[in-house]
């Protein structure tokens, strides 16, 4: 069984391949992750089975495009109606703005403890690694993002953070890292965790968490938890700074029930998370609790950049269900982590290309079957097989040249492999030729093909081709009809 | 993900697009599908210029040669026959991704007027063949894997299993996860071997659990993905196309 204390090391999306042999050499982490991914997909399956799902896919698609189409607009509005309701809103083009911004609110109320709600955005910035730099201690509070942060480690799942661990890793983290007696029973361990926790809450002066849905006609950030733990972190510190992707935004209070209702079920096959926060102020004169301050900063990183393209703009219909990855046959076998990204799985495939570049992630478009199941349970109708094939365009250099590193892979020996196939099936007198060729030298076939031979035999080309049974066939089929004639 | 599909009357004759893989390693299958239409009594029509239907190179982000390769097919089927192809890969790679490789070229018209005559082979059994099957073969448990271009990109996830339940003799044995991929991908399977690997060792797995001697599938790629694992265990487990399945068992 591997120690849950030795998996402290970084993945990179460059190392993808080596991280992939190790996480499929590891059975820890295929079991965890093949038990997990089984289980959320039979929920998702439950969930929606007395729903017409393709119709509310379709509703959930078409507010997101609503949204999207709108973008620059909505952004306006949700800026003016926050600040209308006494939200500060900071705008930031990349995460390293973004931390300066927060690290800014920080500083100007001397906050030495910061507690955080679950925030993806502030795992792509890497904020609590920008805050401790400065002083400011950041606290995760989702139990997942605890118990990896208590692990040092990184999320492994957009929504499971700790969906890499088992019961006994989790039991083993909190006795060695907290002193909680060591123990399979999940709600010692959860007891613990919220004792631990719930001091926190109190001591934090600063409370920084994420949004799912930031409504632009009322001003208001909503979001979708379970643990409570975000109701506290966006309401027990006197100071809340929210931080999101400016993709988030929706136009109306009215778009947020059928997203809700698709993202519950999506991402962990609930019809309702335990708490569902509406944010629309901070608190007000008469008021006996909530924050004295709320901010909200708006990121940008890349995403503008995505926005310009009117095929990759779909990447930012993402309402960050994570169903994509759950099911996905790479991600389970291979798990989040391999990935090196913030965002792994499928949607990481087709987002991280952006934030990062290709160089960095130029494995990832092309570690995919495109089998489809990640676009076949998308709520918002993403396309994803359709994109990670644009990604590949991209990455050799034959797409629209607009994402970071287009052209990466494009190296004179595979361009001249396809131009050698291009000829080839251009050229149909050629074709059977060669056809009929590797028919005659079947026998001389390498038993050995790279990879593909070391876990299964090598396919024989036939002796005679279709295009010479076709032939034969229908050269019978005209003496039969001459004979009974 | 599909749209729902108006059939035809069963045509007097029919285009078959035999694909690159049963040209060169499955040549039987190709043949097995023109006998089942010949016998419903349609001409098979099979252009000796075909080739490839393009979708390697467009998978690997090279479309501009995917175009060309697939420009040089758009010219075979001038008559309005339906065009079938034993394999929902390339099945779908002509009814799907033709019209967006053309889109805004002067073939996309004609990439849209052969990509709704594309069927892929147990479909058109099934839905304009409505085909009656007589199985002569003795009575046997068979797993059947459908590709995930069949079942997701052209939404035919039943018409395999329907044709095998016609089968007499024949009983579908029930599949862990049947939905889940074999790891083929084309060239996925080479450029991440390990991972593609893993997945045809849980594919045979379940096949095997299932107790089935036979797993019958109607894309050649996974065929040889799933039947290449089996063979290197030494496991007697065999696959074989669904067109060959069905024509060996009823002639």
């Amino acid at each position: 069984m591997s120690s849950a204390h030795e998996s402290v090391q970084t993945f990179t999306p460059r190392e993808f391949h080596r991280q992939a042999h190790d996480a499929l050499g590891n059975p820890q982490i295929r079991a965890n992750f093949r038990r997990a991914m089984d289980g959320l997909m039979a929920k998702r399956r439950d969930v929606f089975s007395d729903w017409d799902l393709e119709t509310l896919r379709e509703l959930g698609a078409n507010i997101r495009l609503r949204a999207l189409a709108k973008l620059p607009d909505l952004l306006e509005r949700l800026e003016a109606n926050c600040q209308a309701n006494g939200i500060q809103v900071h705008w930031a083009e990349n995460g390293d703005e973004a931390c300066r911004i927060i690290r800014g609110i920080c500083e100007r109320h001397e906050a030495k403890a910061v507690i955080k709600g679950k925030s993806m955005v502030s795992e792509e910035m890497h904020l609590n690694a920008h805050l401790e730099e400065a002083g400011i201690e950041a606290l995760e509070s989702d139990l997942g993002e605890y118990l990896v942060q208590l692990n040092e480690q990184t999320p492994s799942h957009i929504i499971m953070p700790a969906i890499h661990l088992n019961t006994d890793e989790i039991s083993k983290i909190l006795h060695d890292r907290t002193g909680t007696e060591r123990t399979r029973d999940v709600d010692i361990m959860t007891a613990a965790a919220r004792a631990q926790l719930r001091e926190r809450f109190m001591a934090a002066d600063v409370g920084i968490s994420g949004v799912n849905f930031a409504v632009a006609e009322t001003g208001t950030l909503c979001l979708v938890e379970n643990e409570g733990n975000g109701r506290m972190t966006t309401a027990v510190p006197p100071v809340h700074i929210a931080v999101t992707g400016i993709e988030k935004v929706v136009e109306q209070l009215r778009d947020v029930p059928p997203l809700y209702a698709l993202l519950t079920r999506s991402a962990t096959g609930q019809h309702v998370t335990t708490y569902f926060n509406m944010i629309s102020s901070p608190r007000k004169s008469g008021e006996h609790d909530g924050p004295q301050e709320v901010h909200l900063v708006l990121v940008d990183s890349g995403r503008s950049n995505i926005y310009q393209d009117d095929e990759l703009l779909d990447t930012l219909r993402c309402i960050r269900c994570g169903a994509c990855m759950n099911h996905c046959p790479v991600y389970t076998r291979v798990g989040g982590h391999t990935y090196g990204t913030t965002y792994p799985g499928p949607i990481g495939s087709i987002l991280m290309p952006h934030m990062m570049g290709l160089e960095e992630t130029k494995d990832l478009p092309t570690a995919s079957s495109l089998c489809g199941a990640c676009g076949e349970v998308c709520p918002v109708k993403i396309p994803i097989p359709d994109l990670l094939v644009r990604l590949r365009r991209e990455s050799v250099g034959e797409g629209r040249g607009n994402v970071p590193g287009a052209g990466v892979k494009r190296t004179k020996t595979e361009v001249a492999a396809w131009k050698g196939f291009q000829w080839l099936a251009t050229h149909p007198a050629a074709w059977r030729s060669g056809m009929a060729l590797a028919g005659k030298l079947q026998a001389l076939m390498p038993s050995r093909l790279g990879p593909w031979t070391e876990y299964r035999t090598a396919p024989k080309p036939a002796k005679v081709s279709l295009h010479a049974l076709v032939k034969r066939h229908q050269a019978n089929k005209a003496d039969e009809n001459e004979e009974t004639r | 993900m599909t749209s729902v599909k108006l059939y035809p009357p069963k045509p007097e004759k029919v285009y078959l697009f035999g694909t690159c893989l049963i040209d060169l390693f499955y040549p039987q299958a190709g043949l097995d599908a023109i006998r089942l239409l010949e016998r419903e009594g349609i001409e098979v029509l099979y252009p000796q210029d075909q080739t490839c239907c393009g979708q390697p190179a467009y998978t690997s982000g090279y479309h501009d040669e995917a175009r060309a390769v697939a420009a040089a097919q758009l010219d075979l089927f001038s008559e309005p026959w339906p065009i079938v192809v034993p394999s929902g890969s390339c099945g779908g790679m002509m009814r799907i991704h033709y019209p967006q490789l053309f889109a805004g070229t002067d073939r996309e018209t004609l990439a849209g007027e052969v990509a709704g005559r594309i069927y892929e082979l147990t479909e058109f059994l099934v839905h304009v063949c409505h085909l009656r099957l007589e199985d002569q073969g003795p009575s046997e448990r068979v797993a059947m894997h459908t590709s995930c271009s069949a079942r997701r990109e052209m939404g035919l996830a039943e018409t395999g299993p329907a044709l095998l339940a016609r089968m007499g003799q024949v009983e579908l044995a029930e599949q862990a996860r049947a939905a889940e991929c074999c790891g083929f991908g084309g060239t996925f399977a080479v450029r991440h071997p390990e991972v593609s690997a893993a997945m045809v060792e849980d594919k045979t797995q379940a096949i095997a659990a299932t107790g089935a001697t036979r797993f019958v599938t109607s894309d050649c790629g996974c065929l040889m993905n799933i039947a290449g694992r089996f063979e290197q265990q030494d496991k007697a487990i065999k696959g074989e196309h669904i067109a060959s399945y069905l024509w060996r068992r009823t002639s």
